[in-house]
């Protein structure tokens, strides 16, 4: 627990840390957020007056700390476009990509762990052929292009589901399967190259000898360890999902944290990217301290170290 | 030997099929436990002795398979039975302990569950509460202090000689007939090594239990086993009581073995190895399969393959030259 504790601590350097970058890469890159912000025809004047309401006439460590004390008050600042609080964009884009993350990593999941212990069981069988197939595909076939295509099929031709999701569970299917395919890939291969390497170990031998029935020793045995590793990508994949699916939510046109990344960058609207990179930064973080935290959970001997 | 025989193997026959070609771990391996002896089965790695472990457990993984041949417990045939009914015999009527306590027991189960799978399988009790009981006893018997906590312990947290015990103990539990102990001290520190064997001694004779020890370890032979059996590329080749194994020993390659053991005091600068390495099972020489390294060999050994002939009272030996002097 108390390692846990820790772990927590040591996030905050790495926060700072991502802050600093961000800050320094936004100032580094060509353009003037005054000039984008004004528009044509604007005199000197006007400009001058605008940078020095934005602060942006001080000097850059002020500028840093500023920015890092309206964080910590949970004010990531205006954004320049929509001339709204950046926070509250980002918490109303936030059902949106919470929503098609859980529905994706849940078809991920269920999908990918049965698959991948099917085709372990049936190592060069015909099962394992046919999902290793499949997983190989969502693995490979790009989301754009698995996004279109369900979305041609599915929502176009056959009408079965609405071609742009509104939000609504059945609107979100067609995006949740198009972003969980590929995970699902990934951890069906994962789930079954580890419980293949597991069903090799001298304790798999033990629990056959003692007398226990095939299934007994894939899911008491071998699944509880091969599974260490599955989850920690499980854990991973669902932070990517919930930081925003850049891709699926402009292909469905949801309007989730993806998004609101995919329009600062073209509107030049350095307060919300700030947010949306930061809000990302942190669920990435959190996503691989919590899939630390569940290994130790599962793994008595990373536990007696924590 | 008209006692009764715990475990019989006859004419075992255990080969892998791999690409390369046919490897025959096991190449017609007769064998008698009887009941309530310690017999040893030794060799050299490789030579098959864990394979015919492996093949009564039902442990022989793709690509290997018994071939032909019979395995009987207590009359009971069970090579050609169903998974579902040998596993029913295994870890009942017989169980066993691998070589190493270090990986043989799952990191992530604690120990106490883990020995207690092994009477919940077979159905020796009624309740997880009943169950725990006996763990705890049988942890005490095998000699693992503070037994109720070592019962929810995980491996890690166990020494080496503890998770032996461990592994004992659950192979103890369902009381077998039956112990197949596969270099059970071969990872172990020489003094835990003599009280894990002590341990072996003192269980078997007091449950009437048969113990079948594989070891390369002479010392570890001469110090508990009743019988031994020695194996050569897949073969036995010699067969005694421990007394007449060490007293009339028979085989040139048992010779070397034994002359193999360094001695102090015994001309320490040189230690006796035998030239030659293990024939490739893949490509057995003609005749006599240790012919190749064999400083006796005749024309004959390498044309011809020699019987498991008797050389005296309780002896036999698979060698033309031992014959003729016995």
């Amino acid at each position: 627990m108390k390692s846990a504790v820790k772990r927590v601590i040591s996030m905050i350097p790495v926060l700072l840390g991502v802050m600093l970058l961000i800050f320094i890469m936004l100032r580094i890159v060509p353009g003037d957020p005054v000039t984008v912000l004004l528009g044509e025809h604007y005199s000197q004047e006007t400009i001058d007056r605008l940078t020095a309401a934005m602060k942006l006439d001080r000097p850059l460590l002020e500028q840093f700390i500023s920015y890092v004390l309206g964080v910590l008050k949970g004010d990531l600042g205006i954004s320049y476009v929509s001339k709204r609080p950046v926070t509250m964009m980002i918490l109303q884009a936030l059902p949106y990509t919470v929503k098609l993350a859980l529905m994706a990593a849940a078809f991920a999941w269920v999908i990918g762990l049965f698959a991948g212990i099917i085709a372990a069981v049936k190592e060069n069988k015909i099962p394992d052929r046919i999902f290793m197939a499949f997983s190989l595909a969502g693995v490979s076939v790009p989301v754009f292009m698995s996004a279109l295509l369900l979305q041609y099929i599915f929502a176009f031709r056959l009408k079965l589901f609405p071609i742009t999701s509104d939000g609504s569970i059945l609107s979100m299917l067609l995006p949740a399967i198009a972003l969980g395919w590929n995970s699902a890939g990934s951890i069906a291969r994962l789930t079954r190259s580890s419980l293949i390497e597991v069903m090799q170990a001298d304790y798999i031998d033990t629990a056959r000898a003692k007398g226990l029935k095939r299934r007994s020793v894939i899911f008491g045995h071998a699944l509880k360890n091969s599974l260490l590793p599955v989850i920690t990508m499980m854990a991973i994949q669902l932070s990517s999902m919930l930081s925003g699916a850049v891709i699926t939510e402009s292909v469905f046109g949801i309007p989730g944290i993806g998004r609101l990344a995919t329009t600062s960058i073209s509107n030049r609207d350095m307060p919300l990217l700030q947010g949306t990179i930061l809000f990302t930064t942190v669920v990435i973080i959190l996503g691989n301290l919590i899939a630390d935290l569940l290994y130790s959970v599962l793994d008595p001997r990373i536990r007696s170290q924590m | 030997m008209d006692e009764k025989n715990v475990l019989e193997i006859r004419d075992l026959h255990t080969s892998f099929f791999t690409e390369k070609g046919v490897v025959r771990a096991v190449n017609g391996v007769d064998l008698n436990v009887p009941e309530g002896k310690i017999i040893g089965l030794v060799g050299e790695s490789g030579c098959g002795k864990s394979m015919t472990a492996r093949s009564v457990m039902g442990l022989v993984r793709y690509p290997g398979k018994v071939e032909s041949g019979s395995i009987r417990l207590d009359g009971k045939e069970l090579t050609g039975l169903k998974d579902q009914d040998l596993r029913e015999v295994c870890g009942n009527d017989v169980s066993m302990i691998f070589q190493e306590p270090m990986t043989s027991l799952n990191p992530v189960l604690r120990v106490g569950h883990q020995v207690e799978e092994s009477l919940l399988v077979h159905h020796k009790v009624n309740s997880r509460k009943e169950a725990k009981q006996e763990v705890i006893e049988m942890f005490n018997h095998v000699g693992i202090p503070e037994a109720e906590q070592r019962y929810s312990c995980y491996p890690h947290e166990l020494s080496g000689g503890l998770r032996q015990r461990v592994m004992i103990a659950m192979a103890m539990i369902c009381e077998p007939r039956l112990l197949i102990a596969d270099e059970p001290t071969t990872a172990l520190d020489v003094t835990v090594e003599a009280q894990i064997l002590r341990l072996m001694k003192e269980l078997c004779e007091e449950h009437g239990m048969s113990v079948l020890l594989i070891t390369h370890n002479l010392g570890v032979v001469a110090e508990i086993c009743d019988e031994v059996y020695v194996m050569y590329a897949g073969r036995i080749v010699e067969h005694a009581s421990v007394f007449s194994l060490f007293d009339h020993t028979s085989h040139p390659y048992t010779k070397g073995l034994l002359s193999s053991i360094p001695r102090i005091g015994k001309n320490p600068e040189y230690l006796h190895t035998i030239p030659g390495i293990v024939p490739n099972l893949l490509h057995l020489p003609e005749g006599c399969p240790f012919s190749t390294r064999c400083d006796l060999a005749l024309e004959r050994c390498r044309k011809e393959l020699p019987e498991l002939n008797a050389v005296g009272e309780n002896h036999e030996c698979r060698c033309f030259e031992a014959i003729k002097e016995g």
